[in-house]
């Protein structure tokens, strides 16, 4: 009788001390042109999270292709840069090409 | 034949009702969320799986019964299901373990069975393989984690096949419906599938560092409904609780 209270105790933590690693989940859609991030979850490996990315994200028919990446492995901005980053850019219209019409032939740019 | 037909059916169609309902007992209490979803993706494949089957089954049959009717009212006796599917979840491991093996099986099985000279059989094998063939990749590749894991995972999925390879054999025991479906072409012998299914089996456990037992005896009674164990009476009481009590009702 121990024994099953144990398996039960197992099998339902949730506690989360050993917990697999984050990773950030990237769905390139049916007539998506490029992957798009999605969301992020966990697991112990690429493989892993591949297999829960398609069973989390892609449930609906969502997908073609499926990237992961591990979230320790991105470098990202600091917010406490955004001004020094960003704020030279906003006062620069003619960097915007909202001067030209695109001709449909073009397509996707 | 029509007989015949209509228990080799059933035995299709409640496998997949019988491990979708286990396997749908996950929801909400997995170990963690993703696998949570991965297992209630597994259970509605399964139950969808189910709704091919026993339509096909009903109208076998010929006596206005439904789907519906046969999954929900019917008796453990009336059930034509392999015992491995109805045996309990015990841990999250024991339940992959147990997912492992049928899918092992239902690969090779499903596979054939696309060859059935009965059109509508060949149609549903079709379809159920594609996720059939994502279940086993799935449940494979857990077993190998846990297996090739820790001390303590690895014990445990070693104590998850030795108690449940006893009953996983069963389904390779060739009975009189068996040979009858295989002499119309309906369907190989089950027993024609046992070299692959030995095969994945190996191969995966050399892996997963899990030994398998040289003892071949099988638990049988589930495929004929003679002698199911008395687990799935309690399993139909939660599953038909609402039809029973509540006759015709729907929402």
């Amino acid at each position: 009788m121990s024994k099953k209270t144990d398996s039960t105790e197992n099998a339902h933590n949730t506690s989360g001390q050993d917990e697999w690693p984050l990773w950030e989940i990237f769905i390139r859609g049916q007539h998506g042109m490029s992957h798009r991030h999605v969301g992020s979850l966990h697991a112990a490996d690429s493989e892993h999270a591949i297999k829960n990315a398609r069973d989390v994200y892609t449930r609906r028919n969502e997908g073609v292709s499926i990237w992961v990446v591990r979230a320790s492995d991105i470098a990202a901005s600091s917010p406490s840069d955004k001004g020094p980053l960003f704020d030279p850019s906003r006062d620069k219209i003619y960097r915007h090409p909202t001067f030209y019409d695109l001709p449909d032939e073009a397509g996707n740019m | 034949m029509t007989e015949a037909l209509f228990e080799f059916l059933l035995r299709q169609g409640d496998n997949s009702l019988v491990l979708g309902h286990r396997v749908s007992e996950w929801c909400g209490v997995a170990p963690a969320l993703e696998e949570d979803i991965a297992l209630a993706n597994t259970a509605l494949d399964l139950i969808g799986q189910t709704r091919l089957w026993l339509e096909y089954a009903a109208e076998v049959e010929g006596k206005g019964r439904s789907a519906d009717d046969l999954a929900f009212l019917r008796d453990a006796y009336d059930f034509r299901n392999m015992l491995l599917v109805e045996l309990p979840n015990k841990d999250f491991g024991q339940t992959l373990m147990r997912q492992f093996l049928f899918d092992a099986f239902q690969v090779p099985w499903l596979t054939a069975l696309k060859s059935s000279s009965d059109q509508r059989i060949a149609d549903i094998a079709s379809k159920s393989l594609q996720e059939a063939l994502y279940h086993l990749e799935r449940s494979r590749d857990t077993v190998i984690a846990l297996g090739d894991g820790t001390k303590e995972s690895n014990a445990r999925m070693q104590e998850a096949l030795d108690r449940l390879w006893p009953y996983a054999g069963e389904v390779f025991r060739d009975d009189e419906i068996d040979i009858a479906m295989a002499k119309k072409h309906i369907a190989p012998r089950p027993s024609e599938i046992r070299q692959t299914w030995d095969a994945t089996l190996n191969e995966t456990f050399e892996a997963a560092y899990l030994t398998l037992s040289e003892d071949r005896f099988a638990h049988s009674g589930g495929r004929t409904g003679q002698r199911h164990t008395e687990h799935l009476g309690h399993m139909l009481a939660t599953m038909q609780v609402l039809q029973r009590s509540y006759p015709g009702a729907t929402w």
